[in-house]
């Protein structure tokens, strides 16, 4: 079976495949009765994110008179179902039975949780559509929604016709017929839109991109205005996720935002009213410095697979207690950011922040969006170049740490823009930063994580009853990181020369010249 | 992905019937299954009701694996698609001939549905041919129905022979005595003796049943439309052991 290709809402209708309907397919197609009507309840499963849905995929954790079976349908016919085994959501992918399921899920959702998105309880009578050779060429389904989450509701009964594959012609033929049939309203959302839209919500509508439509003219104020509100929807978006530790990107994303939100507010300080920049980048430096300890943990446990992997002299093994003490630091650490995340100080700063930023107006002069993004980006760009070009090969490592924010702060300038700018070009100018970005992040994600791990080290020595072999591998494990460090610094002159050559400054002038036309 | 190739130099063993049944179960364990029906005379498609037709035939199937998807079916159960047969098919062999390296080209065809399917049965006609050559070297395990008679042991080694003559990758051979007939006390003995003898014979034995001819008559797997019945278990008992081999 294929996911659904065309819906009815079915007005004044049972669970009952109407005469009528029977009669118009009759002469190509018998509708033969599946099982018998049966109750179940519906949980739609994606990441927060919606990575099932943006790859065309469906999960449902389907319970009936038996134990829960999960399904995962694909708009190209995929179909591959697999019991629940009792799993408790949200869940990774990871923690799912062993089987194609599973396999399927793990590599789209990576990072990610998968959690319930909305629940129904649905009454569903299924039938085939058989040809004259008895063969199914497509599946008719007859549902009743009861939608429970977002929002209680009964919805119209819906009717779904569903290709088999190969057999796409038919089932269109079919749904046609269906269609030429009074009291079927074609179109019908899938069951999940359906479900969503009880409670104003759509599928995908979750992104951390900051997707705000600007034009070329408008204040610069308000479009500064609009890329804050847009950070703060996601900031806000991701507190309960960071709070009940879902998963980590929720925290990632949060950091990102609060960075981002930094940022705008260093850059654009002089776009918005006297000293609110001023007032709320403490505020700001406040909340992300909160997120640190315990992102910079999870990084940790996230590539420890890979780290302990790649050991060379010591055994993977031997890190557990390595493993053990980043899991109880990070369980203290997450314990803490939490606490933060539900203080008065934490929801007196967003509710302040959304009002302030609600309350902006447009000056009587001042420039507009096209010019306030030329100037910005202009001024980042050229500091980049600047500290890039003053790099040597006996330059610190602080200076590689300032210049890789001096390219976040570009990066995220670009972003807040993009509207603005021709999309090829935007894309290719983050693309060329983004290869210097990495080189940088790699550069001094090492260094970070060297330097921790000699941290541990010495506390857990302190703290006794660490075995020596677990040591041995922390040096095994800190000397490739250094290997990696090197490796990563070495790129570097290569790297910023692709970044600055002649040809990439002058896309990137022409880039930012040519806003909003 | 593994290829499972049901295949004997010998006709009218039980092939089909292997394939269909087992394909059958494969899908019932939860695995993305393909039966590729490789036989012109289209048994597997007739008991799966879908018609022996690809479009552009034979020649269009082994230029290009775009071809060969756009050919898939479903079948009535779920996780469970067919490549029907194609009349064209009886060509193959000299459609094979016309292409380079003949014989690795149904693996190449094949590799892209990787992402698609964990297992794909090969239903083969009889007969040592082109094509044949080219389904041994795709396969991961060649399930050979034997009728249990000296007659077909002779032939399993002829197979088993005609394997390790290859170059290159070499399937795995696990053959099952089928269409045994209890009635014939040569039947019983060589069934109940042949796998204690040989490692590449299955401990299952298929038995002559006739639920399993009515297969035709019903045009399904035995194993789905009589999950009880001894004919249906046996079949359980052989996937049992060829998911075992197959890993």
């Amino acid at each position: 079976m294929s996911a659904d290709l065309h819906n009815f809402t079915y007005m004044n209708g049972d669970q009952q495949v109407p005469a009528a309907v029977r009669e118009a397919l009759a002469p190509l197609y018998s509708v033969v009765p599946f099982r018998r009507t049966r109750t179940c309840r519906r949980t739609w499963l994606d990441t927060f994110d919606w990575r099932l849905h943006r790859a065309g995929l469906t999960l449902e954790s389907v319970t009936g008179r038996g134990p829960a079976e999960l399904v995962l349908s694909g708009t190209a016919g995929e179909r591959i179902t697999a019991a629940a085994n009792g799993t408790r959501w949200p869940a990774l992918a990871g923690a799912l039975p062993s089987g194609p399921l599973r396999d399927r899920l793990e590599g789209l959702t990576e990072f990610r949780a998968l959690l319930p998105a909305a629940k129904a309880a649905s009454t569903v009578s299924e039938f085939r559509l058989c040809n004259d050779d008895g063969k199914t060429v497509a599946w008719l389904t007859v549902e009743q929604l009861h939608a429970a989450t977002p929002a209680a509701a009964d919805l119209p009964p819906r009717l779904s016709v569903t290709p088999v594959r190969g057999y796409q012609g038919q089932a269109e033929r079919i749904a046609r017929c269906l269609a030429a049939q009074p009291g079927l309203l074609p179109d019908g959302l899938p069951a999940l839109d359906a479900v969503l839209a009880t409670g104003g919500l759509a599928p995908g509508e979750y992104t951390n991109k900051i997707d705000v439509e600007l034009s070329a003219t408008m204040p610069a104020r308000l479009a500064l205005a609009a890329v804050l509100l847009r950070l703060l929807d996601t900031l806000e978006a991701n507190v309960g996720g960071t709070v009940r530790d879902i998963d980590t990107e929720f925290l990632h994303d949060l950091r990102v935002s609060v960075r981002r939100t930094r940022t705008a507010l260093k850059l654009g300080a002089g776009l918005l009213p006297d000293g609110l920049a001023a007032q709320y980048q403490p505020a700001f430096k406040w909340l992300g410095d909160l997120t640190t300890p315990t992102r910079d943990l999870d990084v940790h446990l996230l590539t420890f697979g890979a780290g302990a992997a790649g050991l060379t002299s010591a055994r993977p093994d031997d890190l557990a207690p390595f493993h053990r003490y980043l899991t109880q630091r990070r369980a203290a650490e997450q314990d803490r950011l939490a606490r933060a995340l539900r203080s008065a100080r934490f929801t007196a700063l967003i509710t302040a922040w959304r009002g302030a930023l609600d309350g902006l107006t447009a000056p009587r002069q001042g420039p507009d969006a096209a010019q306030a993004a030329a100037k910005i980006i202009g001024r980042a760009h050229r500091r980049v170049l600047r500290q890039g070009r003053a790099i040597t090969a006996d330059s610190p490592p602080e200076d590689l740490h300032d210049l890789r924010k001096r390219c976040k702060e570009l990066r995220y300038a670009l972003e807040f823009f993009a509207s603005l700018y021709d999309p090829a070009a935007h894309r290719r100018a983050v693309r060329e930063l983004k290869g210097l970005q990495d080189c940088l992040g790699t550069y001094q994600d090492c260094q970070v994580q060297e330097e921790e791990i000699r941290v541990i080290a010495t506390e857990m020595l302190a703290a006794g009853d660490v075995p020596a072999t677990a040591l041995l591998a922390m040096g095994d494990l800190a000397s490739h990181i250094g290997q990696r460090e090197r490796q990563a610094r070495g790129e570097f002159a290569s790297r910023f020369a692709a970044f600055a050559s002649r040809p990439a400054r002058q896309r990137f002038r022409a880039l930012v010249a040519g806003a909003g036309s | 992905m593994k290829i499972l190739a049901t295949y004997n130099i010998k006709g009218g063993v039980g092939k089909t019937a292997a394939a269909v049944n087992l394909s059958h179960l494969a899908a019932a364990d939860g695995l993305r299954v393909l039966i590729a029906d490789l036989d012109p005379q289209a048994a597997a498609s007739f008991l799966f009701r879908v018609r022996p037709r690809v479009k552009g035939g034979g020649a269009a199937l082994i230029r290009g694996s775009r071809e060969l998807d756009k050919a898939i079916k479903g079948t009535d159960f779920d996780g469970l698609d067919l490549l029907p047969a194609d009349f064209t098919f009886r060509n193959l062999d000299l459609i094979l001939d016309d292409t380079k390296k003949p014989t690795q080209r149904l693996a190449r065809l094949l590799r892209p549905l990787r992402a698609s399917y964990d297992m794909v049965f090969l239903d083969c006609p009889p007969g040592i041919s082109l094509l044949s050559e080219a389904v041994l070297r795709a396969a991961d395990v060649v399930l050979a129905p034997i009728i249990p008679t000296t007659l077909s042991v002779r032939t399993l080694d002829q197979l088993t022979e005609f394997i390790d003559g290859l170059d290159g990758h070499r399937p795995e051979i696990l053959a099952f005595c089928s269409m045994i007939d209890r009635r014939k006390r040569l039947h019983k003995q060589i069934a109940e003796e042949l796998p204690a003898e040989r490692k590449d014979v299955a401990a299952t034995a298929i038995p002559a049943l006739s639920l399993i001819e009515q297969m035709a008559v019903r045009r399904a797997p035995v194993t789905a439309f009589a999950p009880r019945s001894e004919a249906a278990r046996s079949y359980a008992r052989l996937w049992a052991e060829v998911r075992a081999r197959a890993g």
